[in-house]
């Protein structure tokens, strides 16, 4: 059975001005054989898919797979108009991103209640994210309430946003062009019933975002992967110039200078990916790069320590002063990238941090190989 | 635990106290309580825990708030300064799918 839908004006205008219209924003109704969709409901809106407020464990392994980079930008649902249990004209509306960890999170949060869910089309982004690049936005929410007949199956007029959808949404101006009020609920979806059985009041500490362990944690994955990356690539490279330029031959060399450019190096992206996240808040200085550099310095502290380098010959002063600037630079730059996945850093503080460090970071880095390749030459 | 403070005084937050109604949106979309209600309108309290997200000047009725958002990822800045991927970060409107996918999102 085939919907024809009058699309309204509103539509040519989003098409226009939003650059052309994708496949997927033309099809007002959300795909009904997505794996998450437990049924379906006939609304006046059309066929709309039901979903559960059960994660089940393709949910949760999906999510897993999201934090670590693994079609990532695939972890999405149709845009549109769902139903959470079966509700009805008097039934709340919530938005969410169409990103599914979001949308999941969402639906978990109102296990027992019947719902109307709006999956705006963020491309697969979080909330947080597209509402600043504007993609959970006015436009979209307003273009998504139209195209998805939302109008049709409610009585009234009241849309729950997450707050975090604020930087992208124009409460007043979301009134004035669709006639919807629009909601901040909590932060957190987590809280949606207790902000519901208060009647839509929330405390003062679910409108404040913190960043605790347990959220600092599940964006290590994703930062290590990247870096790991880059690791494989730099690892080989140093491994064959110390094959190469060392003083004996090409294993010998690699043995005892390639595996500990290897570790070193290894042990600086831990330092800067993985240490950093989890002691942010107790490590020293307001700028992520402080941070990364002093768990750089300490890193190579103890590698030197443990390699037991003779400083006092000159190969072996290089080698040290090479690693104590490698492996601060490393973990620095490492540590201020994680300014991007934080909840309090603002771009301008960004900008300041970036002017000094950026620079320090690469001028360090490059004295530090080329004191390296000097100490590899004179070894 | 409260939030560490970044930078200080760096953020470009700006309030106009005879625009403001006192209407209160700012107070409710803010994520750091960076905003106060005093008798009539809202006063800035605790500046540099702002985080230049926008969401108090996007919901501000009275245009009463301005404050430069944007992107605050490092990797974003970075490939503006090398004029890559319009200045965006791995989830920039320009990048092609394939890119993004490789790269993973935050």
């Amino acid at each position: 059975m085939s919907s024809k839908f009058e699309l309204p004006v509103i539509q040519e205008q989003a098409s226009c001005c939003c650059g052309p219209a994708t496949k997927e924003s033309e099809n007002a109704l959300p795909d009904l054989n997505q794996s998450f969709v437990s049924g379906f409901v006939d609304t006046p809106a059309g066929r709309l898919p039901q979903v559960s407020s059960v994660l089940v464990w393709q949910d949760r392994w999906g999510s897993i797979k999201a934090r670590w980079g693994v079609g990532r930008m695939e972890y999405k649902v149709d845009p549109g108009l769902y139903t959470l249990g079966t509700p009805d004209d008097k039934s709340l509306v919530f938005v969410s991103a169409n990103y599914k960890m979001s949308f999941d999170c969402l639906r978990q949060a109102l296990a027992g209640r019947s719902a109307w869910i709006l999956a705006l089309d963020t491309k697969g982004i979080n909330v947080w994210c597209a509402a600043g690049k504007g993609t959970f936005g006015t436009d979209e929410l307003v273009r998504r309430i139209e195209l998805s007949g939302l109008k049709k199956v409610v009585s009234h007029k009241k849309l729950i946003l997450p707050q975090l959808g604020a930087p992208g949404i124009a409460a007043h101006k979301v009134k004035q062009i669709s006639g919807f009020n629009v909601q901040y609920g909590p932060i957190c979806a987590d809280d949606l019933p207790v902000y519901l059985d208060a009647g839509f009041k929330a405390t003062a500490q679910m409108r404040i975002k913190t960043f605790p362990l347990k959220e600092r944690v599940v964006l290590i994955p994703i930062e290590l992967v990247e870096a790991m990356k880059a690791f494989l690539v730099l690892a080989a490279v140093f491994f064959i110039i110390s094959g190469i330029g060392g003083p004996a031959g090409f294993w010998a060399n690699a043995g005892s200078f390639g595996l500990f450019a290897a570790l070193a190096l290894f042990c600086a992206i831990i330092g800067g990916a993985v240490l950093n996240p989890l002691l942010l808040p107790y490590l020293p200085g307001r700028a992520f790069s402080i941070k990364g550099i002093l768990i750089g310095i300490v890193i190579a502290l103890i590698l030197l320590y443990l390699r037991g380098i003779n400083l006092t010959a000159w190969p072996g002063r290089a080698e040290a002063m090479a690693w104590l600037l490698i492996i601060p630079a490393v973990a620095g730059y490492l540590a201020m990238n994680f300014t991007g996945c934080s909840t309090y850093t603002s771009l301008s503080g960004v900008k300041r941090e970036m002017r000094w460090a950026l620079p320090l970071e690469i001028a360090c880095g490059a004295v530090g190989i080329v004191m390296w390749i000097g100490a590899i030459l004179i070894a | 635990m409260k939030n560490p403070i970044y930078l200080k005084n760096v953020v470009t937050l700006q309030l106009d106290e005879n625009k403001c109604t006192g209407c209160g949106m700012c107070l409710d979309v803010c994520p750091h309580e960076v905003f106060k209600m005093n008798s009539h309108h809202v006063e800035i309290q605790n500046r540099d825990a702002c985080m230049e997200c926008g969401a108090c000047s996007s919901n501000c009725p009275a245009n009463a708030i301005s404050v430069q958002s944007g992107v605050g990822c490092a990797n974003a800045l970075i490939n503006a300064m090398f004029g890559r991927n319009d200045g965006e970060c791995c989830c920039g409107p320009d990048i092609s799918n394939k890119a993004a996918s490789d790269k993973g999102c935050c």
